[in-house]
């Protein structure tokens, strides 16, 4: 595997060798010395098209801890409306020597248009593209997952996770449809009809637009963030009856298993999609899914770089 | 005065025959040529090829003026005639927009001036392209470009009493309206055909019925006044329907389809390669199937190619930002083999009547689409359809490289054009008019 | 291909080295063993056995995974990583012996220096190889050593442990060698 685009791309032995890893690195998170030298003298450019602190600074953390060399290059505000600069800019990365680019950005498509394009040669690692995907989120979700309800071995067979809100343009949901499926969960797509996009019947996941009803058989909830903006859209009629509906609140934490956990991939928007009750309850492991997001990202870069190159394509297991 | 005597091509009917051409007409078609000036004739040796009336495209954008940097009259002119085109209509968005009779006839003299085919100018429908105000249609229609075509593609007419009044005010000069099937409501940043792709791309989705509930509502309107309607590129299998259902109710309603469309589906997304970014969008493999049977039965009237030049600027990058549109002109007989004679699904007659006869009688293109005979303007197309071909961007005439079909390999080859009784194109070269003049 | 060691030189080997171990250490109780994945964690597990039986006292043993500190990783494949497990009580201020299968360039006790001082800070740190087959890179050398294997550097030795491999033996192939 030369490139994390998709978790589509991911074999089901790849994936569980990515959280197998990822496991060895939060141990290594957990220790006094937190510097590993495996990628020293590697550079990884940050290359960020979409505003996300979180993100960045989770694969910012992923690298330094490997001892990478990192580089920042925020592209927001430069003009990106005509797409010829992400060519200029990956062919000045390359220029610069990257190993690898970690690319945010709001197209859909555009990591894999740099991972096609002879522009780069790098590694491209997405970050989040547009409504696409988001694969180390997925990663994450699914490291946090087996680790609280699997004893963190193995694939998530048996567990049911629902994901709740916006799935229409969520680019969480789409990768972790894929990748939980693929690890042999059932996912439960729960969401007004509006926010669900076309065809999702053929996707690996059941859909209801009742939360109350699919909460009781879940171990896992993820909410998704809802933007404000898409009230503007005709998508639900008004915050208050999409709360209504489809909000994680205090009532709905008593439907729950006791073993249920909470998640949610961030930024919150407190009382609209879960109330701050939930958000901060003894089942919510929100906060933990951050620090998993660096061991998995660590795990991703080791098992992309450190190895010797490969000509399109070598291998993760 | 200069004479052509063509030995060895086969008429569309299978019969082989010589084609005696003088002075721009076709003086005489026989096994064996009798007229007594044709030993004077220079003998062109087409063994082999189908000869086919000169192709009409009713839909190409050629850029000038305002894109000359995509394409410009000339260079179109010349893919044209390399596609085996003997006329071509060119659409009104170049800049400025094609709305007054000054604009058109500059297109009209730049296409003449070009000599390698007709270009008949389409004239905007309303002001700018904004949908808002009629156009001034009968100084267009009145000029020397004798417009008789009017749209806005690129945008839909969407206003259905600016569309009624269109309808209604080009019936004073036999005009039609040729709709840009979209609502744009339902299509704000669409990006893509939505479906099971769109979707798993998080593209924005361009929905079928975005197509089809402009084109029922036209062919009402169409019927309403009792007009000529024509929908440009049809792409979904319901819009078949509707036209289907239209045509059976006695409404004067036309549609062409594009070769990409009969073609490519939705699927070509998945690389988030924007060379198959294109507006309308590539629909599902039922949609393809439904356009191949509309064509072959009729209900689809024409092949357009919607040839749209784009510099590789706006190709190379990400999805969303790319320009829509594809080149067609080079590629469009040979799609259709592919597609709709390799198919059984229509006869090489057919073929002429659905790229040159009907396109010619729909834009009253009169001296296009006539009959291989005596006293027809020498407009002539000869391939070989055995012949195949490796589609290759780097060798096209178009200024633009913008193919979806690079590197396929095609069966048809265009061998010989003829444009008013003079060669454009003659063993698949372009024979003159190479520097554009 | 030649057998260098047999399972009964092996066996006779292990033991001597846990016999030196303790006569060292004057006992087993401050002696972490630590064996380095794959073969050396097998070797750790027989020596600490043999050590336990003769001293009748658990001996603590665990695995040190070096993969992160290796220096090599651009000249392979990328590896799976392989659990680190010290063992209860941790090696703070004890007395760790690193055991690994075959002594070369001496480039992964390198890199189990720097993987040891993740888990903790050990009193002294000494090393035990099944063989030592010389062509040393850089300032390295064994305490215990079961067998000193002379080899040419072109030659691959090949140690088989019945854990994984179905038999104990160590052979010394043509071909292959310092990567």
């Amino acid at each position: 595997m030369r490139h994390l685009l998709s978790t589509a791309d991911l074999s089901y032995a790849q994936a569980l060798n990515i959280l197998d890893t990822a496991a060895q690195m939060a141990k290594v998170s957990e220790g006094s010395i937190k510097k590993l030298p495996t990628l020293r003298g590697r550079t990884i450019v940050n290359l960020f098209f979409e505003d996300s602190t979180r993100t960045r600074i989770s694969f910012e953390a992923a690298a330094k801890r490997l001892s990478a060399d990192v580089i920042n290059f925020s592209a927001k505000g430069s003009s990106v409306s005509k797409g010829e600069s992400l060519k200029d800019t990956a062919q000045t990365l390359q220029a610069m020597g990257a190993d690898a680019v970690i690319i945010r950005h709001f197209a859909s498509g555009a990591p894999q248009r740099l991972a096609d394009s002879k522009w780069t040669s790098g590694s491209v690692i997405n970050a989040g593209d547009g409504t696409h995907e988001h694969p180390t989120q997925a990663l994450l979700d699914a490291f946090t997952i087996r680790k609280h309800l699997k004893n963190g071995i193995g694939d998530l067979a048996g567990l049911s996770i629902a994901i709740v809100g916006d799935i229409l343009h969520s680019r969480v949901a789409r990768s972790n449809v894929i990748l939980l499926s693929l690890l042999g969960a059932q996912v439960v797509l729960v969401a007004p009809p509006t926010l669900l996009p076309l065809g999702v019947e053929n996707w690996p996941a059941q859909v209801s637009y009742d939360l109350d009803s699919a909460l009781p058989h879940v171990d896992a909830v993820m909410m998704l963030r809802v933007q404000q903006e898409r009230m503007n859209d005709f998508f639900f009629p008004t915050s208050r009856e999409y709360s209504h509906y489809f909000g994680l609140n205090f009532d709905r934490l008593s439907l729950l298993k006791n073993s249920a956990i909470i998640m949610h991939p961030g930024p919150m928007n407190r009382g609209l999609e879960i109330t701050a009750a939930c958000a901060d309850s003894a089942r919510s492991v929100i906060v933990e899914q951050v620090a998993n997001g660096v061991s998995v990202r660590m795990a991703v870069l080791y098992l992309l770089l450190a190895g010797a190159p490969t000509e399109g394509g070598g291998s993760v297991a | 005065m200069t004479k052509y005597l063509i030995h060895g091509a086969t008429l569309a009917n299978g019969v082989n025959s010589e084609i005696y051409i003088s002075d721009g007409v076709i003086v005489e078609v026989a096994s064996k040529v009798s007229h007594p000036e044709s030993n004077s004739a220079q003998r062109i040796d087409l063994s082999g090829c189908l000869a086919l009336p000169g192709l009409v495209d009713l839909h190409t954008h050629l850029r000038e003026p305002g894109r000359e940097d995509s394409e410009t009259v000339a260079s179109g002119a010349r893919a044209a005639a390399k596609g085996g085109f003997t006329a071509v209509s060119a659409m009104a968005n170049t800049f400025p927009v094609a709305d007054t009779a000054g604009v058109v006839e500059q297109v009209f003299r730049l296409g003449q001036s070009s000599d390698m085919c007709d270009v008949f100018p389409i004239g905007a429908v309303t002001q700018g392209l904004a949908g808002k105000a009629l156009a001034e249609l009968g100084a267009m229609a009145d000029s020397a470009a004798r417009v008789r075509i009017f749209s806005d593609d690129g945008n839909c007419v969407f206003d259905p009493m600016v569309m009624r009044r269109a309808l209604e005010y080009v019936k004073k000069f036999d005009g039609v309206i040729a709709q840009h099937a979209q609502d744009p409501s339902l299509t704000v940043d669409a990006q893509m055909n939505e479906g099971t792709v769109s979707s798993r791309l998080g593209l924005k989705g361009w929905p079928a019925v975005a197509e089809e509930a402009i084109i029922a509502r036209d062919v009402l309107l169409a019927d309403h006044v009792g007009s000529r309607v024509h929908i440009c590129h049809v792409t979904t299998a319901g819009g078949v329907e509707i036209i289907r259902w239209a045509k059976a109710r006695g409404i004067q309603v036309s549609a062409e389809v594009t070769p990409h469309h009969l073609l490519l589906t939705d699927e070509k997304a998945n690389s988030f390669d924007p060379i198959f970014k294109v507006n309308p969008p590539l629909r599902q493999e039922k949609d393809v199937m439904a356009l191949r049977e509309g064509l072959a039965d009729g209900t689809i009237d024409i092949v357009a190619t919607d040839h749209a030049p784009h510099p590789a600027e706006d190709k190379e990058c990400e999805w969303q930002a790319a320009a829509f549109g594809m080149i067609g002109l080079e590629t469009a007989l040979s799609v259709v083999q592919l597609t709709m004679v390799e198919t059984s699904l229509l006869s090489w007659d057919e073929v002429a009547v659905r790229m040159s006869i009907a396109p010619a009688r729909i834009g009253r293109y009169s001296d296009h689409g006539q009959p291989i005979s005596t006293g027809s303007t020498a407009n002539l197309t000869f391939i070989n359809p055995r012949a195949s071909w490796k589609v290759d961007r780097d060798l096209v005439a178009s200024r633009s490289k913008n193919t979806p079909f690079h590197g396929m390999e095609l069966p048809g080859k265009v061998v010989a054009t003829f444009f008013r009784g003079e060669p454009t194109v003659l063993k698949g070269r372009l024979v003159r008019g190479g520097n554009g003049s | 291909m030649s057998v260098a060691l047999n399972a009964t030189d092996i066996s006779r080997a292990l033991t001597r080295i846990s016999h030196e171990i303790l006569e060292r250490y004057h006992g087993a109780d401050s002696v972490v063993l630590m064996g380095i994945p794959t073969r050396g964690a097998f070797l750790s597990a027989r020596i600490a056995a043999t050590m336990s039986q003769i001293e009748k006292f658990e001996v603590s043993v665990g695995t040190l995974d070096i993969t992160l500190h290796r220096d090599d990783l651009r000249m392979r494949p990328v590896r799976a990583l392989i659990p680190t497990l010290a063992p209860k009580g941790g090696i703070e201020g004890r007395d760790v012996v690193l055991i690994d299968d075959v002594l070369f360039s001496g480039r992964t006790v390198r890199a189990a220096f720097d993987a040891l001082g993740e888990i903790g800070r050990p009193r002294s740190v000494q090393l035990a190889v099944l063989v030592d087959r010389g062509h040393r890179q850089l300032p390295i050398r064994a305490d215990y050593v079961g067998k000193n294997l002379p080899t040419a550097l072109g030659e691959t030795v090949r140690v088989q442990l019945s854990e994984i491999d179905g038999i104990d033996e160590v052979l010394v192939e043509p071909g292959g060698g310092l990567a």
